[in-house]
């Protein structure tokens, strides 16, 4: 899947309260996803899924995105900005321009993981 | 300062303070302080991130002014440590910049030049893009206030600002009644273009979403039409939007009396980042062959459009410049913080105002971790967590008075809410810059 780091509103109001705060730890490690993604993947909200970016990976929760308007993002996972979507931008090239390619980042999605699986 | 005794707790009122949040560093708030807590209790007219940044941004005083390896040290030995640190460096690097004054900003450009070091902001990772597309094609540009009053078409592309500029909307761009928008939101048309709906798109009149990393070719098929030329059919199945909607789009644009088009990190972080800003550029230059168009980047801190304002004037170069040979050089890709990282080429940084630790790749990050780094941040982050001298600082805006750019590049004066026992950046960088001095004169 395609994972897009995005700004929410959450993110920037906890951002405010402190990074090293669990609110904003939270926020920043949740994924939204279609709910016909996570049907067809097998998860539910609240599901504990694995990213992984060559060999890097990180844990995650993940929840349906909710949307007024209905758009064809199948295959998009949105997740706000913050260390963890830091440590899924595993190449630092930038093309010459001083941006990592920090959008459209290509994960392999696995989940949902057993409660006592790691973070590894 | 206009301040007003207001009841029972000992409070003040200061109107028409600044948030320094975001970039609509929204100038009219209303806020109340709680002078023997050292905390703003109320702030009228700020939105849900403003009433965030304001509420959690009371003084602490339990901090220490200065952590040098994680002990507690006294402000003169930081500064000590922080200098010997920077001019014992061959390749120092300074980062950040964008949530502090304009003030502070020329006295890092100036302590740069006397460490003969490399200075970036978080432009570099933001809106960078934005300007070397706009360094090719040029810029045409406007003030909110403008558009405010005359704009009949808001284009929202590759950004969300209902999440992340919650009032851009409602009391710059699309609701407020302006002089030539006498009935507000109903004398405006708002399309939202995006890879997909968001909150943004709720007050959209027309959604168009195309498939991700298309926007160039979208930008583009845009440009042909104002220019009179048929699309290829193959452009529905590139972008993924309807011929009919593009050449629909194409016309709403073209029939406008005043369009502006705001656009985010949707095209800078993605593939073609400059290319994309300058077709969108370019598709304002050419639809000012019909009507009157504009361009705006949504910046996001509080004064990165500051950060790029004061190295402009400053060196000539909006991010990304390096002294090493004496005088400013500016090149993307070889001066921007990231590439120097990951290249791993700096030998020390001080990191002002951010928090690279949080948002860098990894690659960078690794490095940054590897050297010795100087924080300066009013609160706990990642960065100043890994940091061998960090700073406890004032928060601009609440605390520290002095200039901000909002996004449309206006200046725009603070007026701190109450007085905090911390030093303000400039504080620490006047004395650090001065002992920097004497130590490279002998």
């Amino acid at each position: 899947m395609i994972l897009v780091p995005m700004r929410t509103t959450k993110q920037g109001t906890t951002l405010n309260a402190g990074k090293l705060k669990d609110a904003y730890k939270e926020t920043t490690s949740t994924a939204e996803i279609k709910q016909e993604d996570m049907d067809r993947l097998g998860l539910k909200k609240g599901d504990r899924v694995r990213l992984r970016v060559g060999t890097h990976a990180v844990v995650v929760s993940c929840i349906p995105r909710k949307i007024k308007v209905t758009d064809n993002s199948s295959g998009l996972i949105f997740m706000p900005y913050g260390p963890t979507t830091s440590a899924l931008m595993v190449d630092g090239d930038t093309a010459g321009t001083g941006m990592p390619a920090s959008k459209h980042l290509v994960v392999e999605i696995e989940g949902p993981l057993a409660p006592e699986e790691d973070d590894g | 300062m206009d301040k007003n005794t207001a009841t029972e707790k000992n409070t003040t009122i200061i109107k028409n303070a600044t948030c320094t949040f975001c970039g609509c560093v929204c100038d009219d708030m209303e806020l109340t302080v709680d002078l023997d807590e050292k905390c703003i209790i109320k702030s009228k007219n700020a939105c849900v991130l403003g009433k965030a940044w304001f509420s959690e941004h009371s003084v602490d005083e339990s901090r220490p002014v200065a952590l040098i390896d994680g002990k507690e040290a006294s402000l003169e030995d930081a500064i000590e440590e922080a200098a010997q640190i920077l001019v014992n460096a061959r390749f120092p690097i300074i980062y950040g910049l964008s949530d502090t004054t304009s003030e502070a900003q020329r006295q890092a450009v100036a302590m740069a030049d006397y460490l003969s070091a490399n200075i970036d902001s978080t432009s570099s990772v933001c809106h960078g893009p934005t300007g070397m597309g706009l360094q090719g094609v040029g810029e045409p540009t406007t003030t909110l206030g403008e558009v405010k009053n005359r704009a009949d078409m808001v284009v929202y592309w590759g950004c969300n600002p209902t999440d992340c500029h919650p009032r851009l909307s409602t009391h710059f761009t699309v609701m407020p009644k302006g002089m030539y928008i006498p009935n507000g939101r109903k004398d405006r048309t708002v399309i939202n273009v995006d890879i997909r709906s968001t909150s943004t798109t709720n007050i959209a009149d027309l959604f168009v979403q195309l498939k991700p990393g298309s926007d160039y070719e979208l930008l583009s098929a845009l440009r042909s039409i104002s220019r009179g030329r048929r699309l290829n059919p193959s452009i529905e199945e590139q972008t993924g939007v309807p011929m009919a909607t593009i050449e629909d789009v194409a016309h709403r644009l073209m029939s406008c009396n005043y369009g502006i088009l705001f656009f985010g990190m949707g095209l800078t972080m993605t593939r073609g980042r400059h290319y994309n800003t300058g077709a969108l550029h370019l598709l304002a230059a050419d639809l000012n062959e019909h009507t009157h168009f504009v361009v705006k980047p949504a910046r996001g801190h509080g004064n990165v459009t500051g950060a790029d304002t004061v190295m402009s004037w400053q060196t000539g170069y909006p991010f990304g410049v390096n002294f090493n040979r004496g005088y400013p050089r500016h090149e993307p890709g070889e001066f921007t913080t990231t590439d120097i990282l990951v290249r791993g080429e700096a030998d020390a940084a001080c990191i002002i105002a951010s928090d690279p630790i949080a948002n860098f790749a990894r690659p960078a990050i690794e490095h940054l971790k590897k050297i010795p780094v100087i924080s300066f941040d009013p609160k706990p982050t990642p960065t100043s967590q890994i940091a061998r001298v960090a700073l406890t600082t004032a928060c601009y805006g609440i605390n520290v008075p002095g200039t901000v750019y909002r996004m449309d590049d206006i200046p725009i004066p603070l007026r701190p809410a109450f007085e905090s026992p911390f030093p303000s950046d400039l504080d620490i960088l006047k004395p650090l810059t001065e002992r920097i001095r004497e130590l490279k004169a002998h």
